[in-house]
């Protein structure tokens, strides 16, 4: 039963790793809006790098955005930093298309994180490198 | 969303701005930070009714408020267009008040950070509930595939709005139109300079089409 609190309820280990939360859709799949959000900046506060396995909602993502505003604190949040791929040109997103159920293909894996710790590398249609650093 | 509620929406919005057409329209120029969104909007301002809409600066998130101005009557090839123009704050997922430090005392960037802040979120609400279309601008001197960008017109086309993209800044060197259109092939892409006044014939004569 999916909660809306942090995807790893347990205390971290000591240790100067990054933890990594990969959550999946399933997971995903009943949550509230809200209880998606928080669960990525409360893992984000935390210093951990969250991979959702399909992504948000454009309306999810906008308000992941405003939300994270919010939450800016000078010296102690900066804000997160969120990849995924490109829309390809390809896709299909017309209503028809969402219709006839190809808006399962718009799922994309989402890496959010700290801000002052991902650092995007490069980032194309189909490949996103990015460095990861402890603080 | 289910499907019959997702198509619901969608007549809704159609109706809606069918039964609105003698209101002005609510056009929202968004984009990242420093694209020359304010830049634009004054020289469309300035152009049409003579006053500006706000202050310009090269320091990111200098428009940290929406401003809107009303009733801006566009004519182009005997097409009247009546918009009004909303300028908001540059969108984006991270903000360091130590950005500005360089520029300014750090209590007033940190009160800068604060305000833009604000402002980004302030964005995000119009963009969900008040306008009607937008005018994505970008700096075509940049690489216009980033995540603010792929969110934001993912966000603008999920609502079905009628959007633009004006490719800023194409006076300077670094400039690159092409990499703006293959970025986003889904949408018409018009070149300009907000800056120099270049291609204001093209952009004033796609607002109204497109916007008419």
């Amino acid at each position: 039963m999916p909660t809306a609190t942090n995807a790893d309820d347990s205390d971290p280990p000591d240790s100067d790793g990054v933890q990594i939360d990969l959550i999946s859709g399933e997971r995903m799949d009943s949550m509230a809006t809200m209880e998606k959000i928080r669960m990525i900046l409360d893992g984000v506060h935390d210093g951990n790098i969250v991979i959702l396995e399909e992504g948000l909602t454009p309306d999810e993502e906008s308000r992941l955005i405003e939300v994270t505003m919010s939450e800016i604190s000078p010296d102690e949040f900066n804000g997160i930093e969120i990849e995924t791929y490109p829309k390809s040109e390809t896709r299909d997103s017309s209503l028809l298309g969402r219709l006839m159920g190809s808006d399962e293909t718009e799922a994309k894996l989402t890496v959010i994180g700290p801000a002052n710790q991902i650092e995007t590398l490069h980032k194309d249609e189909t490949l996103i490198s990015a460095l990861v650093s402890r603080d | 969303m289910g499907l019959f509620t997702e198509l619901k929406d969608s007549i809704s919005r159609v109706t809606d701005r069918l039964f609105s057409e003698q209101e002005p329209k609510r056009i929202g120029i968004y984009g990242p930070p420093n694209a020359g969104k304010t830049t634009l909007a004054n020289r469309i301002a300035r152009d049409w009714t003579g006053d500006a809409i706000g202050t310009e600066s090269h320091v990111p998130h200098e428009t940290r408020r929406a401003r809107r101005k009303e009733d801006v009557e566009i004519e182009r090839n005997g097409k009247t267009v009546t918009i009004d123009i909303v300028d908001t704050p540059g969108v984006t997922t991270k903000v360091d008040y130590e950005e500005f430090t360089d520029e300014m005392e750090e209590d007033d960037a940190i009160r800068r950070s604060r305000e833009a802040t604000e402002g980004v979120a302030e964005a995000m609400h119009w963009l969900r509930e008040d306008v009607d279309g937008v005018i994505y601008v970008l700096d075509s001197a940049e690489d216009p595939i980033t995540q603010v960008n792929t969110m934001l017109i993912g966000i603008i086309e999920s609502r079905d709005l009628p959007v633009l993209i004006f490719a800023n800044k194409i006076d300077l060197d670094d400039s690159s139109v092409k990499r703006i259109e293959d970025a986003f092939p889904q949408h018409k892409t018009i070149p300009l300079s907000a800056k120099e006044g270049e291609n204001m014939d093209e952009v004033y004569e796609n607002i109204a089409e497109y916007f008419g």
